[in-house]
């Protein structure tokens, strides 16, 4: 088990150096093979030449693609300092770079806006699992009935009807219209019962695509596992169909559907834009979109690096808990 | 009509309703599956019975309603039936004195696991993956008796100890995957045994097992009948299994008893020509390489259709020897041929005798 997690980590570890070099690479390479010069992205449109060249030099851009590459990753550990002519901008460990565009280091606003993205995805898995794993298997056990029908329906209109759609319309209902919940965020540490109703229609519009998927993936495992010899043997010794169902199938069923909620956890990160524009929630998101219009490509690369690590660290714990479900998976 | 107690009744023989002095006594069951394509007459009138300390052999290829039949008696197509199609199930099954099918759900179940029990053809999937062998055991146990995890351990891993894993200690807490083909029935075997069940189903037993473990099974389900004094029920493809095990043999075709009696009758005379058939395709370590088996031409019917007539009639060499159409037109009853021995087939018993003694004897 301790060498299956050694073995693990490292494997992630190896994982996020790799993806840095292949984002940095892209960010960094592909400008220089176009012939577009990657500089004129940090500046205005009519910039003269020597501004250009100021931004050249305190990004480094005029230096190798190895030497950028290892003073970005120096950055993270020790910090940076970008200058050029006298004019100085510290920025400090760690540091993920610095977006001229916005004139901050890119860090801070990730660790700021990362909590809002990470409380919506939690509070949101919440409410899937829950409605996602209870409308699948009263799918999958009362199958051909009318409830199966009724939940395989919800599930059809979760999937089908994009998120600004529902997520609009539930705004203008409970919140413009009841006035049940707040239409704006609240960060937590100013009121956690604002913030709580601001975030509820998030999570809920969210949960609610999510968990048709879930429900649709627990109906179609929950069949599968219900027809297994296992589940034949358990109810030939006698043991109550209940407890077949929860004892025995459950555990079964769990495992592709952990499997997905690591993957959808991780992506989630950073990947949560049309809900965190519908509801003006100042998370990951909402900043990546900013940065991708107005091309800061710093903040873009913080971002999707901090995504790929949520994937990566999610697939991780993942593994770890398919392990502890499935004895199979230890000696592999 | 003799010694009808030990052998079944005969078709027909008023009885039903009754209960039955048979430890198990089957009675005219049904069990038919409706399916978008028609129904599937799995089984279709099967009556057998089996005393305590007996050993009943069901025999026939696949598809022919064997598993159906077992699975049918343990009342494991009524529960969680919305996973697979309903089944339609009628007659009767008496075991120890009381119905089952007519029996209310819970005490049928009480009754699965504790005084019938059944052992999988593959215990790999017939194994929950995820759970060691102990925790397997340990609930077969505890279902049935009200004891604590402490003692239902001890008593597993005393039952992985009777069937023969060595190290019982410490293979309790081993998983299914951890286990060999042949360890993995032989926990089977132990869980099926925890509750000293009297009717044993053995399902296949050995078909996913190599050759050499396969003997070593037979030999303990012997040695435990012997120990235990359970029925068995043993279904398999294979007459070299019942030859092993059986006191009665049932071959079943087509949802059907074709021929039922003891075993050393059903062996050395059998008298229907699908029995001669499944003789003809044993291979026999004794026989000269060069010599071909006698293989049951063509393929098992489809439960939806079933033949009109003898269901065999479309495989059998001798269709054409009974006189008319009678074959393809009518049904054979089960009637007795020699003393507790029953078959089902339009050949006279000259018929038989001749091509028996004549064109199949000397061929096995």
């Amino acid at each position: 088990m301790l060498t299956y997690l050694i073995r693990r980590l490292f494997a992630a570890a190896v994982m996020l150096v790799a993806i840095v070099l292949v984002v940095f690479s892209i960010f960094f390479l592909i400008p220089k093979w176009t012939g577009v010069d990657p500089a004129t992205m940090y500046v205005g449109k009519a910039s003269d030449a020597a501004a250009l060249e100021g931004i050249r030099q305190k990004l480094g851009l005029d230096e190798p693609i190895l030497v950028q590459l290892f003073e970005f990753f120096k950055g993270i550990f020790v910090g940076r300092d970008y200058s050029s002519a006298g004019d100085t901008i510290k920025c400090q460990a760690p540091c993920f770079g610095y977006s001229f565009k916005t004139e901050q280091a890119i860090w801070p606003v990730l660790t700021d806006r990362f909590p809002v993205t990470f409380a919506l995805a939690i509070g949101a898995a919440v409410i899937w699992l829950i409605i996602g794993l209870g409308a699948g298997i009263l799918s999958a056990l009362k199958r051909g009935t009318i409830w199966d029908r009724f939940s395989m329906t919800g599930a059809l209109a979760g999937v089908s009807l994009p998120i600004y759609f529902t997520g609009l319309i539930s705004l203008a209902v409970f919140s413009y219209q009841l006035g049940w919940v707040n239409n704006e965020f609240t960060p937590l540490e100013e009121n956690v019962a604002d913030w709580f109703s601001g975030m509820i229609l998030p999570w809920v519009t969210l949960a609610f695509l999510f968990g048709a998927m879930y429900a649709r993936l627990t109906r179609a495992t929950m069949l599968e596992v219900m027809g297994e010899d296992y589940i034949r043997t358990a109810r030939a010794k006698g043991v109550q169909e209940s407890v077949v169902i929860r004892k025995h199938a459950m555990r079964s069923t769990m495992t592709p559907i952990i499997t997905l909620l690591g993957v959808d956890l991780g992506m989630l990160m950073g990947n949560a834009i049309l809900t965190e524009t519908t509801f003006s929630l100042p998370g990951l998101g909402q900043a990546v979109l900013k940065a991708i219009g107005e091309r800061d490509l710093p903040l873009i690369l913080g971002v999707t690096l901090i995504t790929a690590t949520a994937v990566v660290v999610a697939n991780l714990v993942v593994d770890i808990l398919y392990s502890v479900i499935d004895p199979r998976v230890r000696l592999a | 009509m003799t010694d009808l107690g030990k052998t079944g009744a005969a078709v027909g023989e008023p009885t039903a309703g009754r209960p039955s002095d048979s430890f198990l006594d089957v009675r005219d069951l049904v069990i038919h599956f409706p399916t978008d394509d028609g129904v599937v007459k799995s089984v279709d009138g099967l009556s057998f019975r089996l005393e305590k300390g007996q050993t009943l052999g069901i025999v026939g290829e696949s598809g022919s309603g064997k598993s159906v039949t077992s699975l049918g008696i343990m009342g494991l197509h009524t529960v969680g039936q919305y996973g697979r199609q309903k089944a339609r199930i009628s007659g009767e099954i008496w075991l120890d004195g009381k119905e089952l099918l007519s029996a209310d759900p819970q005490s049928v179940r009480k009754l699965r696991g504790r005084e019938m029990s059944m052992i999988f053809q593959d215990p790999l999937s017939a194994l929950h993956p995820y759970f060691t062998i102990g925790k397997q055991i340990v609930e077969a146990y505890r279902i049935h008796h009200d004891v604590d995890k402490k003692t239902a351990r001890k008593r597993a891993i005393e039952m992985l100890d009777r069937v023969g894993i060595p190290q019982p200690n410490q293979r309790v807490d081993s998983y299914p995957h951890e286990f060999s083909g042949g360890m993995r029935q032989r926990a089977m075997i132990a869980m099926s045994l925890v509750n000293n069940p009297e009717l044993l189903i053995a399902d296949e037993p050995t078909t996913a097992l190599d050759v050499t473990v396969q003997a070593q099974i037979l030999d303990l389900i012997r040695d435990l009948q012997k120990e235990f004094g359970s029925a068995v029920i043993i279904i398999t493809h294979d007459l070299g299994v019942v030859a092993e095990l059986a006191d009665q043999i049932l071959v079943m075709y087509g949802g059907r008893c074709v021929e039922r009696g003891p075993a050393e009758e059903v062996f050395y005379e059998p008298q229907h020509p699908y029995t001669w058939g499944l003789l003809g395709s044993m291979p026999r370590i004794d026989r000269d390489r060069t010599e071909r088996l006698l293989p049951v031409k063509g393929s098992p019917p489809s439960l939806i259709n079933i033949p009109d007539g003898c269901a065999f009639h479309p495989r059998c060499p001798y269709a054409d020897v009974p006189k008319g159409n009678v074959t393809r037109t009518e049904r054979p009853e089960l009637l007795e041929v020699g003393s507790a021995h029953y078959s089902a087939c339009h050949l006279s018993k000259d018929d038989r005798e001749r091509i028996w003694n004549e064109e199949i004897k000397p061929k096995l």
